[in-house]
């Protein structure tokens, strides 16, 4: 009861707050992309901008009413569920994000599905026997990795596995996709050069989270009551250890929206991350503000989901 | 295949003209298809191709196309009244005749026998909404300036069209031949797809992220041979490279020259389309230090016009004369001596100009394609001369409307363009939009209109040798080299031809060329 009654207070105080950090981020990016300088009539003249045209063009596209009456005027939309239409092509904002949100989302998912297991048991399994040549390697190995950026690990995927031997495509399309072999060949390459990254930052929150929690006086308790370190580990350090834990997951995993440029560049994958690129090169103020909300809500939805999945597994309060 | 139209290039008009209005068929100038090749075209396939830009501002709109992303897909849904030949010489397309007898008013005929992707027949209503709506502002087009010329546009007949120009101009068939002048249905509003009279129907388009276009059966022309093909963009260009190299592309644009030994080795073929299109120095002659004659000639001395073609652009780039017109535009002065690389000289300005041992800033950014490389060779070369030379790098984000013609040193880029009076019209008349350098001669104003007006060709072309060379001796503008356009694909890939319009065959390839194992 009190559990309930803390997380749903928890996730009240959440959505407050978070709609309060969106409404501040979405005035945040406003100004940044006035501050800018250029508006979406110079882009779309690019070259053959003469002054003339460029005014013509931002009386045709209300681009000379005031700022914050474009502001706005964006902002009321959103809240009646449209975001209105990119001003560089004209289609609905929705109808841009739609396909290449699902994109992203079934990368990200698939990224997490990969390294969120491989990391937790790599980071929990040398905690255990930290100190171990086990231990060692696993650190090395994963301080390896992290300083590797990944436009290099994609790069040289791409270079052995698609340019030297054939066995995966170097463009990832999810419309090839008809089949699970298709499937694993087409997210093979971007989900392994995005875990590199993320797998190797989580292994070492996990570790350090773990050790942390073997550090305390109740896992000194059980170790005198003669349980084995597995049995230490796993019932008393970690369930401790879970918040933090979790709260890095998080960190991690909220890296796979907007920051996977990169990766999304190399094997053309149509994601959110170009398409926010895009919008900003080009001025396009519904499409950059409305991608904006997208990332920062993502962030918001993680990290709540971590600070609920603490509470939860914090063995003094469900034993309450 | 093209062969067989009738062709209109500017002596035709001169002929049809003496003629009275009759027009001339000339046999026709594209080479067919396949002349290269002993074997016929196969039919069918589907060709994946990867352009080097796309983003959501990528249109099927013919007003706004601006890259070649845009071009290839524009030239694949949509016709012109007129196309452009390998000589930029206008070719009828969905013009079945244009006359005029005085340059002026101008009569264009439509063929008869060509029908919308939705079916609704070509009619001089589509013409003229097509033609119009370049005037206005909300349209965004890219070749207002050049609809600025027409006075008026009328239709006569269900198959005839007036176009009516402010002053005589006898290029207005190659002007009707650039891309952005490409007819839509009449009332056309919503581009979110394609509704041309072209080679192609679009089954599928998303800005940004890729289009898919199907053969379209009751072409007016003959049917492209391809089946389908699929258009996107890998903007990274060793993402690019890999994609040719893996086999997941067919074709890429945008070929740096680095790499075109690692690609004939792996196999693939490397497609040169020699133009006119150049990296120009900018100097602005109404600011310091560029007010200054002396300055701006010892800047000219200090291009090393040899040394970079055959180390930035690995000799895929012809020599250029500080001038806009390259040697294979009929019109090209012979005469002109080159330029030299000559650092005496350039020393001997600069001393004239007081300014040896001055520190001169000069700005580059990627869109201007080589211009970092370029600045620094001739930072090397200045130094020599005694001058410094600053570099400041610039992003390629706002350049266009921040840096360019606005700094007092920098550098541009131009496309190549169809014919002689455009480029000098844009970029050098006094009151041109993008006269980059500030130069201001009344005379070469007065010759321009002289030739647009004359019917004579060896007079046209005495006046327009002049113009070159009082170009190459005063303007602000520095024109090192012609730069080849580079595309590579795979040798399944056969028919392409190379074209002045730029890389791609100009964006027309896909109408021309077809996959061996189809």
């Amino acid at each position: 009861m009190m559990l309930n009654l803390q997380i749903a207070r928890m996730i009240a105080v959440r959505v407050a707050s978070a709609l309060a950090t969106m409404l501040l981020v979405s005035i945040v990016v406003f100004a940044a992309n006035f501050l800018m300088g250029g508006d979406v009539a110079e882009a779309i003249l690019g070259q053959s901008a003469t002054p003339e045209a460029v005014a013509g063009l931002r009386r045709a596209m209300n681009l000379d009413q005031p700022a914050y009456q474009r502001y706005l005027s964006w902002l009321f939309g959103l809240l009646a569920g449209d975001p209105g239409n990119s001003l560089i092509n004209n289609m609905p904002v929705l109808d841009l994000i739609g396909p290449r949100l699902s994109n992203s989302l079934l990368l990200a998912g698939l990224t997490a599905l990969v390294s969120v297991p491989v990391a937790l048991v790599l980071g929990i399994a040398a905690a255990t026997w930290r100190g171990s040549a086990f231990d060692r390697t696993i650190s090395l190995v994963s301080i390896g990795i992290v300083s590797v950026p990944e436009f290099l690990v994609a790069t040289l995927a791409v270079l052995v596995f698609a340019v030297m031997l054939h066995w995966l495509p170097a463009l990832s399309s999810t419309r090839d996709i008809d089949s699970l072999s298709a499937l694993l060949r087409v997210f093979a390459m971007p989900v392994l050069s995005l875990s590199c990254v993320i797998i190797a930052q989580m292994i070492r929150m996990t570790r350090a989270a773990v050790v942390d929690a073997l550090a305390s006086s109740y896992v000194e308790t059980a170790r005198l009551k003669g349980a084995g370190p597995v049995r230490i580990v796993l019932r008393h350090a970690l369930p401790n250890a879970i918040g933090p834990i979790a709260s890095a997951v998080a960190l991690s995993l909220s890296v796979l929206m907007g920051g996977v440029i990169v990766v999304e560049i190399i094997f053309n994958y149509p994601g959110v991350a170009k398409l926010m690129v895009d919008a900003v090169a080009t001025r396009d103020m519904p499409l950059v503000q409305t991608v904006a909300m997208i990332f920062c809500s993502s962030y918001l939805v993680l990290v709540t989901t971590a600070d609920i999945i603490a509470i939860l597994a914090n063995p003094r309060l469900r034993h309450r | 295949m093209i062969g067989g139209v009738p062709s209109v290039s500017r002596r035709d008009v001169v002929r049809l003209l003496a003629a009275g209005g009759v027009a001339t068929v000339l046999p026709g100038a594209l080479a067919g298809c396949g002349v290269s090749d002993p074997r016929p075209p196969v039919k069918g396939g589907r060709l994946r191709v990867a352009t080097n830009n796309s983003s959501t501002a990528d249109t099927l709109d013919p007003a706004k196309q601006a890259v070649a992303t845009d071009y290839c897909r524009c030239h694949m849904f949509y016709n012109g009244l007129t196309s452009l030949d390998e000589h930029s010489r206008a070719q009828l397309a969905l013009a079945e005749s244009i006359e005029s007898r005085d340059a002026t008013v101008w009569t264009v005929k439509l063929r008869r026998d060509v029908r919308f992707h939705d079916g609704k027949k070509l009619t001089a209503d589509d013409v003229v909404y097509s033609l119009r709506r370049h005037a206005d502002p909300a349209v965004g087009s890219k070749a207002r300036v050049f609809a600025s010329q027409f006075a008026e546009i009328r239709a006569m007949a269900p198959d005839e069209v007036r176009i009516t120009l402010i002053a005589p101009n006898a290029d207005l068939p190659v002007i009707l031949g650039i891309n952005n002048f490409q007819i839509i249905r009449d009332g056309t509003t919503d581009f979110t797809t394609a509704n041309g009279t072209g080679p192609f129907r679009c089954k599928e388009y998303t800005p940004g992220v890729r289009s898919v276009s199907v053969r379209n059966e009751d072409y007016w022309r003959r049917p492209p041979h391809l089946g389908e093909v699929e258009l996107f963009a890998i903007a990274d260009e060793n993402a690019r490279v890999n994609a040719l190299l893996s086999g997941d592309v067919d074709l890429i644009n945008a070929i740096n020259p680095r790499i075109t030994k690692q690609l004939r080795r792996a196999g693939l073929e490397i497609f040169e389309s020699k133009s006119g299109g150049f990296t120009d120095l900018v100097i602005r002659l109404d600011q310091a230090p560029g007010h200054n004659p002396d300055f701006v000639l010892g800047m000219k001395y200090l291009l090393d016009r040899a040394t970079m073609r055959n180390a930035i652009f690995r000799d895929y780039a012809m020599l250029a004369n500080d001038h806009p017109i390259p040697p294979t535009n009929p019109y090209f002065n012979p005469d002109l001596p080159q330029r030299p690389y000559d650092l005496d000289r350039a020393r001997f300005h600069f001393r004239r100009a007081g300014l040896l041992g001055a520190t001169v800033p000069i700005v580059t950014a990627p869109p201007a394609e080589k211009s970092d490389d370029i600045a620094v060779l001739m930072q090397a070369s200045a130094r020599k001369a005694g001058l410094n030379l600053d570099i400041r790098r610039v992003p390629a984000d706002g350049y266009w409307a921040n840096h360019w013609m606005k700094v007092p040193v920098g550098f541009g880029n131009v496309n190549a363009r169809p014919t002689a009076d455009i480029i000098f019209t844009q970029f050098f008349k006094s009151d041109a939009p993008w006269n980059e350098s500030g130069w201001k001669n009344e005379r070469f104003d007065r010759l321009l209109l002289e030739a647009r007006a004359d019917r004579d060709e060896g007079r046209r072309r005495a006046i327009y040798q002049e113009m070159q060379r009082m170009i190459h001796a005063q303007s602000g503008v520095g024109i090192p080299l012609f730069i080849s356009t580079l595309d590579a694909h795979s040798p399944r890939l056969k028919g392409m031809r190379p074209m002045p319009q730029g890389g791609l065959m100009g964006g027309a390839f896909a109408e021309h060329v077809w996959l061996e194992d189809a």
